[in-house]
């Protein structure tokens, strides 16, 4: 274990964006995490004495048109969006993985037919799906969670597929099966462990991915509602004051939803030198 | 006095790694006169590549000459500009490198290739440049180059693509060819086609040639002037001849041993007195054999890599398969081991029928600990996310059903030690092993659920020559004291008539030939296993074994 830490140090050291990067995404878990105890008021009490006040000592980003104070709702929204896109992009990525592992590994029929699934789910506008989906299955928080999830297993399964196929052939699989594992077993136990690093960065990629998803459907009113905090509905809602000059409504919200979705994209290519094993020496 | 053509003086490269600075090259000094041949021979790791690859200043971006003089018809190379040396590469200077399909865009044909190496250093029209290729294509001995002038790599054999990329080399007539490893990875009678051809091109155009060789035998056989490298020093220099008859270097001394001759034993190759041969073991009559294949056939899709193979071997005994690249010997080792699925054929292992298991199923079958394989590649055939411990542990726990930690830990680390391995690497990855110590890990986790039929499918063809030494010697051993059948699959005849009693050569998914080694190699009946006896190349120390 030590021995990762030191390598994730060299690694960082070596690569000052990627820790940067770290940094954000730790700093967001912790927000995500303690967001209860962190943020300073409550986020959905209203003070309509108090609407619309630019940044101040008391309100250090604000407070909207309900006077509810905006760093409060940007915390409390950042426990939500993490948790839709860290649920969506473990169930395609558990799927896409087995899935695609599977069809790398067996070739064949079944590989063609899920193959051209695949190709047929691409061609359709992804984020249009997802909406169409919310819309069907009812705006609830565990829907986006379930479209965010589909429109992304393609990806995985493709991904999955690709990194499998070319590793199917090499001599510790068939050492493998020498020593007495069965296809499935080897597929589970073998290539997936060692497709990880690279599906580790698929995964980053898609985190920031999943969470502007998830933003923009909340934006234009799909999924999570009113008086919830979340970063898509802030930005909706304080489209509205823009013109009047209160920028402060939007400006935050869609600064931190940047910010998240820049520190998952960055994290990407150190983690996979942090996780392959090889790159250690 | 004729000077020179190349003259490094103390060079010395250093790499710049996490580790610090390494270096790999510690003040070599060569010199090569023009029009005579050089052999630098070498294990891994010796540096010499690296010497090479300095001289035309090919170097990777980690890669620096610290010090020392390269001069070249007396320019002083290191301190040549980069356009300097771009002129002379490929054209007064130019290299042959290992793999030739790699080293050749596969997506042009390869006379396209010859003409724009022409075009690089030479103002010659389109015409005059077609009409050179063809002569070139000609002079490597290319049959009808005009069709072959349009063929893309792929469609041509691995010595064809090395007699193009020679062809390359020699368009533009250097003066100096460097040529890394030129035959590593083509059988034994193209590897004599191509190194005939090289020595006939460098003499007729008197080119100067460094041969970069892992391999004594070669470089014996096709230079003047042999230098020995260890550890980025040139260890020993002496004419062809004299060097490994009389070998002055302690380091030379022992790679003349450990390189298999015509008549070495196992023994031999690690210095050790000779042991009289594994006695037969005591076959009651009606002892049924250990393994018996009738008939086997393995076709893809119409082609039969295999065709109608029958053989037996008998518990202990050790059996050779010999034969060059598409022989058909790797199929017949994946059959055996029951990996693949045969077309036709039975395969009776101890009296059971186990050719008629799928191999899907196969790894349930209680028979599947008693058959096991040691691969070609060591590192490819390990884990890279497991270690030392969890590679040989892995068929304890699938085949045993070992789980207890005290157990599973007493009979892996007796595994490792039977293998030669020491019990502390057991922590270490793959990657941060030596080929040799990768071999042993492969070797302890086919023994460690104790089967009676080892199938070793070319288990030191990607070793250096002193390991090759040490892992034959440890595989003799075993099979000496566990009573271990081997199936011994490769493309190196002498290897296996070392270790093994009868001796099968294919050719092409048949049996050409077969007998008792000793007989076999000593007067072959089929032309073909004449040619290949034929092909090897060979240097005679026994004066200097005898002395």
């Amino acid at each position: 274990m030590s021995a990762t830490l030191r390598h994730a140090g060299w690694v960082l050291r070596g690569n000052p964006i990627t820790a940067v990067a770290a940094t954000g995404v730790l700093l967001l878990a912790v927000l995500a995490i303690f967001a209860p105890w962190i943020q300073p008021y409550d986020p959905i009490a209203s003070n309509v004495r108090n609407a619309l006040q630019p940044p101040s000592a008391a309100n250090w980003a604000g407070t909207d048109q309900l006077g509810r104070d905006i760093l409060s709702r940007l915390i409390a929204a950042t426990r939500l969006d993490l948790a839709i896109a860290i649920s969506a992009v473990s169930i395609s990525f558990a799927a896409g993985a087995v899935i695609g592992s599977l069809c790398g590994y067996a070739g064949g029929r079944m590989d063609r037919v899920v193959g051209r699934l695949v190709d047929v789910l691409m061609a359709f506008p992804l984020f249009v799906l997802a909406m169409a989906m919310v819309a069907a299955l009812g705006n609830r928080v565990e829907n986006i969670i379930i479209a965010t999830a589909f429109i992304n297993l393609p990806f995985y399964i493709r991904f999955a597929r690709a990194e499998v196929n070319v590793r199917r052939d090499a001599g510790w699989v068939e050492a493998a099966r020498a020593c007495g594992d069965s296809h499935l077993s080897v597929v589970l136990r073998f290539l997936l462990p060692n497709i990880l690093p690279a599906m580790a960065v698929q995964i980053s990629l898609n985190l920031g991915w999943a969470i502007l998803n998830a933003a923009g459907l909340s934006f234009l009113g799909l999924g999570v509602t009113a008086p919830t905090p979340e970063w898509g509905i802030m930005v909706a809602e304080g489209a509205r004051f823009i013109t009047s000059g209160q920028w402060w409504l939007v400006a935050f919200p869609g600064f931190t939803l940047m910010l998240a979705v820049l520190c998952f994209n960055l994290l990407g290519d150190g983690l996979r030198d942090i996780l392959d094993p090889r790159m250690r020496t | 006095m004729i000077p020179p053509l190349l003259q490094v003086e103390d060079l010395h490269v250093e790499f710049a790694t996490r580790r610090g600075r390494v270096q790999a090259v510690r003040g070599v000094s060569l010199d090569l006169l023009p029009g005579a041949t050089l052999g630098i021979v070498g294990e891994s790791g010796s540096g010499k590549s690296v010497t090479a690859y300095a001289v035309t200043r090919l170097l990777d971006r980690a890669g620096r000459i610290s010090s020392g003089r390269i001069l070249f018809r007396d320019q002083d190379l290191t301190r040549a500009s980069e356009g300097d040396m771009r002129a002379l590469r490929g054209g007064a200077i130019s290299m042959i490198f290992q793999n030739p399909r790699s080293a050749l865009n596969p997506i042009r044909s390869v006379g396209r290739q010859l003409m724009d190496a022409l075009g690089a250093h030479q103002d010659l029209s389109g015409r005059e440049r077609r009409d050179r290729a063809l002569d070139l294509l000609r002079d490597v001995l290319i049959r009808d180059p005009e069709r072959r002038f349009e063929a893309y790599p792929h469609e041509l054999s691995g010595g064809m693509c090395q007699r193009v990329m020679i062809a390359m080399a020699v368009a533009c007539d250097p003066a100096l060819l460097i040529a890394d490893e030129p035959t590593t990875g083509l059988d034994v009678t193209t590897q004599k086609t191509v190194m005939d051809l090289l020595a006939r091109l460098t003499a007729e155009r008197n080119m100067g040639m460094i041969l970069i060789t892992h391999d004594l035998g070669l470089a014996v056989q096709y230079c003047g002037d042999v230098a020995v490298m260890q550890e980025g020093q040139v260890v020993e220099r002496a004419p062809a001849a004299t060097l490994f008859r009389a070998p002055r270097h302690a380091y030379t001394r022992r790679l003349v041993a450990a390189s298999p001759t015509p008549r070495s034993t196992v023994q031999d190759l690690v210095g050790e007195p000779p042991r009289p041969p594994p006695p037969p073991r005591p076959q009651a009559a009606g002892t049924p054999l250990l393994l018996e294949v009738r008939d086997l056939v393995k076709r893809y899709a119409g082609f039969a890599a295999v065709d109608g193979v029958s053989f037996s071997i008998r518990p202990g005994e050790s059996l050779g398969l010999v034969g060059e690249s598409g022989s058909g010997k790797s199929t017949i080792s994946r059959l055996i081991c029951r990996l693949i699925d045969r077309s036709e054929g039975t395969i009776l292992f101890d009296g059971q029928d186990v050719g008629g298991i799928p191999a899907r199923d196969f790894h349930a079958n209680p028979l599947r600990r008693e058959i096991q394989i040691v691969f070609q590649d060591p590192h490819d055939s390990l884990n890279p996310r497991y270690n030392a411990f969890d590679c040989i542990a892995h068929p304890l726990k699938r085949m045993l059903g070992l789980r207890d930690g005290a157990k599973l830990r007493a009979r892996v680390e007796e595994c490792a030690r039977r293998a030669g391995l020491p019990t502390e690497l057991l922590t270490r990855f793959p990657h941060q092993l030596s080929g040799g110590q990768k071999a042993r890990i492969g070797i302890a986790r086919a023994i460690a659920a104790r089967p009676k039929l080892l199938v070793l499918d070319e288990p030191t063809a990607a070793l250096d020559v002193s390991v090759q030494a040490v892992i034959l010697k440890l595989l003799d051993d075993l099979r000496r004291e566990e009573g271990l059948a081997f199936l011994f699959v490769s493309h190196d005849l002498n290897v296996v008539r070392m270790m093994c009693e009868r001796t099968i050569v294919l050719q092409q998914g048949r049996i050409i030939e077969e007998g008792d080694s000793r007989a076999l190699f000593a007067a072959p009946c089929a032309d073909y296993t004449r040619e290949l006896l034929a092909a090897i190349p060979h240097f005679d120390p026994a004066p200097a074994l005898a002395g």
